[in-house]
């Protein structure tokens, strides 16, 4: 039996099933539980695609290559949206006031949640229109584009994974 | 194919899982020390130059990769809008993919608005970029482009710094280039004058540095247009080949020769009708 825990900022390592209560589901408003913040580690790091330990590709796993990125600019680029959207969000708060960031996180949150299922691709259109992205190109529109990936997550997992469930 | 352990998906934009590997592979063992591939950079010599009536650029057309000259005729001027035109040496796929992505951006810009882009919007577009990535991204870019403000010369540097300038050179050639630059410029020169001075750097560039070399090209910016001079200058060694080598048919003698029948077993035979309009 699982509960479904609510969004919090916490950081999503592992699920701890030690003790399961009884299965308490909100099913209203499911969709608005999805989670947004960005897990510093997955289920299962090293896996290569038959779950176990990928030496091959990855090297030997050591739980500091898990925890911290290898590559100077990883973890930048991982943050980056989050990092821009924070920084801007404060100065218009410095300039204008509480109301503006608030007022345009509420449209944020609602446009982020126009999306597919899990494992499909979303076009995203009203949150990049919000965010004046539609009409720029940068290198996240080039290189390694979602819907051109070779590879898909099992649908089942990742929906689960979205909604806590796993 | 379905993966059981993702469970999101991919980001776009770069891609850092090889990093790992990356890393241990060039610090293995004693034995097993393996360096990755250079990529090809553009050792270079690129100058520009504000004149009366707009901007000159100039630039050489050797590719280096290590100690081989991979492309001898490589354009290094590259387009960004109408009005502007960029030079570019560092890493050649950086500055081409950067210069691509600006133009693009430039030109969305334009369509939406309806006016010509200004040369310092283009930079601080790039400016943004680069400091993006931290320098990882070898980009050393010379920027010039004349728009509604006049004629404007910048350069931009890998992590984001930004300098503008009357005249400039950038590149490994970039100090004898620069050398012609301090000792003969003039403000509000005319357009032989500027070609000319540019030549000459991109030339005192060519002849001193090992990276740069073959033909000098220039480009003319001016308020009425652009006047994309590829080859300004051919380089007085280029290697024609002097014969043909390819081999005569029967230049190999023939030792041996066997024939093999093979075997081939009729598996299925398939018979379809075929639609077709009888005229008569």
């Amino acid at each position: 039996m699982i509960t479904v825990f609510p969004e919090t900022d916490r950081k999503y390592i592992y699920a701890d099933r030690k003790d399961e209560p009884s299965l308490k589901m909100n099913t209203r408003g499911l969709r608005s539980q999805l989670k947004d913040s960005v897990p510093v580690t997955g289920l299962c790091p090293q896996a290569g695609p038959y779950g176990v330990q990928d030496s091959l590709r990855r090297g030997f796993s050591s739980v500091k290559n898990e925890l911290l990125p290898s590559h100077p600019l990883e973890l930048s680029e991982k943050n980056f949206q989050l990092n821009q959207d924070k920084m801007n969000f404060n100065t218009l708060r410095n300039i204008q006031g509480l109301h503006a960031p608030l007022k345009l996180q509420m449209e944020y949150r609602a446009a982020k949640q126009i999306q597919r299922l899990p494992f499909l691709p979303s076009s995203n259109l009203a949150l990049d229109t919000l965010r004046g992205s539609d009409d720029t190109i940068g290198f996240e529109d080039i290189l390694n584009d979602p819907i051109q990936s070779e590879m898909m997550g099992d649908p089942h997992i990742m929906t689960e994974y979205k909604l806590g469930i796993l | 194919m379905a993966l059981s352990c993702v469970l999101e998906p991919a980001l776009s934009g770069f891609n850092f899982e090889n990093s790992t590997r990356n890393i241990v592979l060039e610090n293995g063992s004693e034995e097993g020390k393996i360096k990755a591939p250079k990529p090809m950079k553009t050792g270079t010599t690129i100058a520009g130059v504000v004149y009366k009536d707009g901007v000159v650029l100039g630039a050489d057309t050797r590719a280096t990769s290590d100690e081989v000259v991979a492309d001898k005729m490589c354009a290094k001027i590259h387009y960004i809008a109408p009005n502007i035109y960029c030079c570019g040496a560092g890493t050649a796929a950086d500055t081409e993919k950067t210069t691509e992505i600006l133009s693009s951006n430039l030109t969305i810009f334009s369509m939406n608005s309806g006016r010509n882009p200004r040369v310092v919007m283009a930079v601080n577009i790039l400016q943004d970029m680069l400091f993006r990535y931290r320098g990882m991204i070898g980009a050393h870019l010379i920027l010039g482009g004349v728009d509604c403000t006049g004629s404007h010369l910048y350069t931009v540097g890998p992590y984001g710094s930004m300098d503008k300038v009357p005249y400039l050179a950038m590149g490994s050639g970039n100090l004898p280039a620069m050398g012609i630059l301090e000792d003969r410029f003039k403000a509000n020169m005319d357009l032989e004058e500027a070609k000319s001075l540019v030549s000459d750097a991109i030339h005192a560039g060519i002849m001193s540095d090992l990276g740069s070399g073959n033909n000098i090209d220039l480009c003319v910016i001016t308020k009425e247009g652009v006047d994309y001079i590829r080859p300004h200058k051919e380089s007085p060694f280029n290697y024609k080949r002097q014969a043909k080598y390819k081999y005569k048919p029967g230049t190999t003698p023939v030792l041996t020769k066997t024939v093999t029948q093979v075997e081939l077993e009729l598996l299925d035979e398939t018979v379809q009708m075929m639609e077709t309009a009888g005229s008569s």
